[in-house]
């Protein structure tokens, strides 16, 4: 099927980091109120690293791609550089989506920074709002979105 | 193993219709509007396949009209409905929520026009009430249209019962039977229709091609105007090949229709049942009164797209109402009519088959549906939310 770019196809027959994390220390749970899909992202923490993700997802195929690539491109690095992922890097590094998909990775994006907000207010680690401008959002459709 | 399921969506051209085509345009290429043998030979083809086809829906010849499709006959119909009723100063027309797009956005675009359009609900299983049609029903209407049998869910409409209402209270009556023709006896006085939409491409003719049955007497207008082909109400050279090939597939089809149905049936009760044991699940549609080669079905906690495309990887090209394969954001407006909240119906997958499908093929389908269902809800939020009781299972 050429809907998607091969990438997409990668990531969406062979998610990456699929599945839950028993006892995180962050978990994010994002929605697209329009179309209906959800995302949920699990984080570990080890000395501000992110030691491991997992994520779940209740969507199509460009938003399991998403989330599979999003949680391979924050995992081992700083929370620092986890919360700078943008919908826009996730996109080109699958390759590219159609336009009226392009808020699915939005919602990794927004999974991302709500699991890290999770995991900043359970251990009462201050935090500037700024920095999580789309999470604190309400979860509808995405600034990314092509319609 | 590779499975066709998506013979709503279009079919393989059959073999006998594809020699038509070619034998047509290799043999019969003259313009059916040219003077000479060759245009002569080849209107006599035209006038053939228009009694033809008029014979299979008990029409008179001089009510068949060659369209470049369903969709295009729809717009005829119901425009030229509004357009005399508007006439008449009638502006209400009466037809179902759903209908194919062909049909609503046509509407839409009429309730622009200051038309007042009333899309009477379906039940549960997606059926028309008679007594709903006869109440919506009165003196301002134009126009009532209901489709013959549903794309999505399958369902069979109580057109002759609609039909007989629209008699007696004096108003057109507007079926699209797209899905129907071929597959569903169709006799248009027994439908007791004016109008008729039908499209090659589902009964193994071509696609491109279809037809408008347009009783006489009632008005019709043009959609495109120029020269005098089909009796002055559709310009444009007829594509004769396809219409040829349509009405060889559509004579193959009806010919067989009770045998065929019955082996389609077959497979069909098959795989429902088949799929029916996997949990949290529910058939989308009448059980009974449904097309013989439909399967539809909603699975709780998966969403479609992602269903189709696995699907996909196993060989078997099927089809979903779920919103992310829409590319509007929002789920089928069938399974909305029929009750489906949002969630369960982001959850759809239709099977559509048709003779060239075989039993193997569908036991090796319920196998694949059942697997990769398992896999999506292994990673499904919701199905996780549903299975701690964090949240209610609707089905
Ligand atoms: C019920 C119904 N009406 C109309 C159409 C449109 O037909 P066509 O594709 O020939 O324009 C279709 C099929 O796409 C259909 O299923």
């Amino acid at each position: 099927m050429s809907l998607y770019s091969e990438k997409v196809m990668d990531h969406f027959r062979n998610p990456r980091n699929v599945g839950v994390i028993e006892n995180p220390d962050g978990v994010g749970e994002v929605g697209n109120a329009k179309c209906g899909d959800i995302m949920k992202m699990y984080i570990k923490v080890e000395n501000g690293i992110l030691v491991d993700v997992k994520f779940e997802t209740f969507g199509c195929g460009s938003a399991i791609a998403s989330s599979s690539m999003a949680t391979e491109m924050i995992k081992g690095k700083p929370l620092s550089e986890a919360l700078a992922l943008t919908n826009k890097a996730v996109t080109e590094a699958l390759g590219g989506l159609p336009a009226y998909k392009l808020h699915c990775s939005v919602l990794a994006e927004q999974a991302v920074q709500a699991a890290i907000l999770d995991y900043y207010k359970k251990n009462n680690i201050p935090y500037d709002p700024a920095d999580f401008k789309n999470a604190l959002e309400e979860h509808g459709h995405g600034d990314g979105d092509g319609e | 193993m590779k499975v066709y399921a998506d013979n709503a969506a279009t079919t393989k051209v059959r073999p006998e219709a594809l020699d038509a085509y070619v034998k047509t345009s290799q043999t019969l290429f003259g313009n059916p509007s040219s003077l000479h043998s060759e245009g002569q030979r080849a209107k006599e083809l035209l006038e053939d396949c228009r009694a033809r086809v008029a014979a299979v829906l008990g029409a008179d010849p001089r009510e068949i009209y060659f369209t470049s499709g369903g969709s295009e006959a729809d717009n005829q119909a119901i425009l030229s409905a509004a357009k005399s009723g508007a006439l008449k100063g009638k502006k209400k027309i009466v037809s179902t929520a759903i209908e194919h797009h062909a049909v609503l956005h046509t509407l839409e675009k009429l309730k622009k026009e200051g038309f007042e359009v009333v899309l009477l609900p379906v039940d549960g299983s997606g059926i028309v009430k008679v007594a709903d049609a006869e109440a919506a029903i009165d003196e301002n209407c134009c126009l009532v249209s209901v489709m013959t049998a549903n794309n999505e869910i399958g369902t069979i409409q109580p057109v002759e019962e609609i039909g007989a209402l629209c008699r007696a209270k004096k108003v057109p009556f507007h079926t699209d039977a797209v899905q129907a023709v071929g597959h569903l006896p169709v006799d248009v006085n027994k439908f007791g229709c004016d109008y008729l939409a039908l499209s090659g491409h589902k009964f193994e003719g071509p696609r491109g091609v279809g037809a408008l049955y347009c009783r006489r007497g009632a008005p019709l207008f043009n959609l495109v105007e120029g020269g005098a082909q089909e009796r002055g109400k559709r310009a444009g050279t007829e594509d004769l090949p396809a219409i040829a090939a349509m009405t060889v597939a559509l004579e193959l089809a009806v010919k067989n229709l009770p045998e065929t149905a019955k082996t389609v049936q077959t497979l069909r009760d098959f795989v429902i049942d088949g799929l029916s044991s996997i949990p949290h699940c529910a058939l989308n549609g009448d059980r009974e009164r449904r097309l013989a080669g439909n399967v539809s079905f909603c699975f709780e906690g998966v969403e479609g797209e992602a269903l189709l495309l696995y699907l996909d990887d196993l060989g078997v090209c099927a089809s979903s109402g779920s919103a992310c394969t829409s590319g509007s954001l929002d789920p089928s407006h069938v399974l909305l009519a029929i009750g489906r909240v949002h969630d369960v119906a982001h959850g759809s997958l239709r099977l559509t088959f048709n003779e060239n499908n075989t039993m193997e093929e569908m036991k090796y389908l319920v196998e694949a549906v059942k697997t990769v269902v398992s896999k999506v809800r292994s990673f499904s939020p919701v199905w996780r939310d549903l299975q701690t009781g964090k949240r209610q299972y609707i089905l």
